[in-house]
């Protein structure tokens, strides 16, 4: 499908209630409702849902995502509260990795009109400012390399230094790529407190998705950052070919890593990039695979990340953040606009959800 | 009227471009310059973008 057929109107995803459970029967076997196993097993013990379990959730009707939503949102307040945590991030080195991860619109090996730019100190300081000025307690440097050099890493230490100097006491985090034990060291003790870097999809489906590294080596730098005491950052990217069973494994795959924060983007298809022809991802599939993330990740932190301009529209994020979505990232992101903060800022106000503060996270 | 399309970079009247304007719209910077289709040096921030082009100069969100 070209690009231009892709593009849906900003509206909000029809759910229609109907009370039937078609999950219930296969064959004239009885299985048990999954949503309500994970009422009892989510909901109420905090266990996140089985692999099996979570590909239940994904194979659900349309008819039953609104129930699936309502479940995740209870799930969140009840493990996580009400509080939204906010974040911005900003790309510190933008574009020519040398990586083939065949979304991204920064890999040097793509015909892709990203052009490779660095953004200068006082640029970092204006855009940490920008971000705490929207009330977000979270400000992320993100450099599109396969791992830092010490180049990036004096830049990263001069920029924390500047923002500091600034009187901005936002907490930093950083995504830098695949790191050694001394980066991670020299990362902590500059008072990086987070660092994401995400495994994208399942293991079974990375091979397809990136060929210039594997998802053993992202899985070795996560367990360095959270030895570390690093809070960890991982999640993906929904609708890059993947079938609902990869992402059931890797839902319950990002739970074992019991990663603090799981970004969930959905897949922008860019020019130029392997995946530029790939569909948006239809709102319906995007909302289950959120209340099914919220179900095998009840106490994780679970972003909106990018993609979902695309994906839901404006009135869509509502439900998104109604259904288990408890942290955004506000504005741009690294190549692509997001909303206006103050759009995003009123929805939360809209919803009665509080931005968590930057006391409670200290 | 512009010459170029700042998405893709093809001439504005050598082919439908109402896919690329929503892009825009939506969620993309301009990546070609206007004038010449140059590529050019985008830096986003949270708050905005600039677009330099090496030929005609610097655009900007604001
Ligand atoms: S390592 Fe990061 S910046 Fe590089 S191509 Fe992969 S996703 Fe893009």
């Amino acid at each position: 499908m070209p690009p231009d057929e892709q593009q849906p109107e900003s509206k909000e995803t029809t759910l229609t209630a109907a009370p039937e459970r078609t999950d219930r029967h296969t064959d004239g076997d009885v299985l048990e409702d999954v949503l309500e196993v994970a009422r009892e097993q989510v909901l109420e013990r905090g266990e996140g849902l089985t692999e099996e379990q979570v590909l239940r959730v994904l194979q659900l009707p349309d008819e039953r995502v609104s129930d699936l939503l309502a479940l995740a949102h209870e799930v969140r307040m009840r493990w996580c509260g009400p509080e939204v945590e906010v974040e911005g991030i900003v790309s510190l080195k933008t574009g020519g990795c040398p990586e083939d991860c065949h979304f991204c619109s920064q890999s040097g090996q793509f015909p892709s009109p990203v052009r490779s730019a660095w953004l200068d100190v006082p640029g970092l300081v204006r855009a940490a400012r920008q971000t705490a000025e929207t009330g977000a307690t979270e400000f992320c440097i993100v450099a599109a390399v396969r791992g830092p050099d010490a180049r990036l890493l004096s830049q990263v230490r001069e920029g924390i230094a500047a923002i500091r100097a600034d009187g901005n006491d936002i907490q930093i985090a950083c995504s830098l790529g695949m790191l050694t034990q001394a980066q991670v060291d020299e990362l902590v003790e500059m008072g990086v407190h987070r660092y994401n870097h995400n495994l994208e999809t399942a293991r079974s489906h990375f091979p397809q998705v990136v060929t210039t590294h594997s998802w053993e080596e992202r899985w070795d730098t996560l367990r360095m950052v959270r030895d570390a005491g690093m809070e960890v950052c991982c999640g993906g990217i929904i609708g890059m070919g993947e079938t609902l069973e990869q992402r059931a494994e890797f839902a319950v795959q990002l739970a074992s890593l019991s990663p603090d924060e799981v970004p969930m983007n959905f897949l922008i298809p860019n020019p130029g990039t392997p995946y530029e022809n790939y569909p948006v991802v239809e709102g319906p599939d995007a909302l289950r695979a959120v209340g099914a993330f919220r179900l095998a990740l009840p106490r994780t932190i679970l972003r909106f990340a990018g993609g979902r301009e695309l994906t839901f529209g404006d009135l869509g994020a509502k439900q998104g953040m109604l259904g288990g979505i408890n942290a955004i990232i506000v504005g741009n992101y690294l190549t692509n606009l997001g909303r206006p903060a103050a759009q995003d800022l009123e929805m939360l106000d809209d919803l009665k959800m509080p931005i968590k503060a930057l006391s409670q996270t200290l | 009227m512009n010459a170029f399309c700042s998405f893709c970079g093809r001439e504005t009247d050598a082919a439908d471009h109402t896919a690329c304007a929503r892009r825009l719209q939506l969620i993309d910077p301009p990546r070609f310059c206007a004038q010449c289709a140059r590529r050019m040096v985008v830096q986003v921030t949270p708050a905005g973008w600039t677009a330099r082009c090496s030929r005609h100069g610097e655009i900007s969100s604001t």
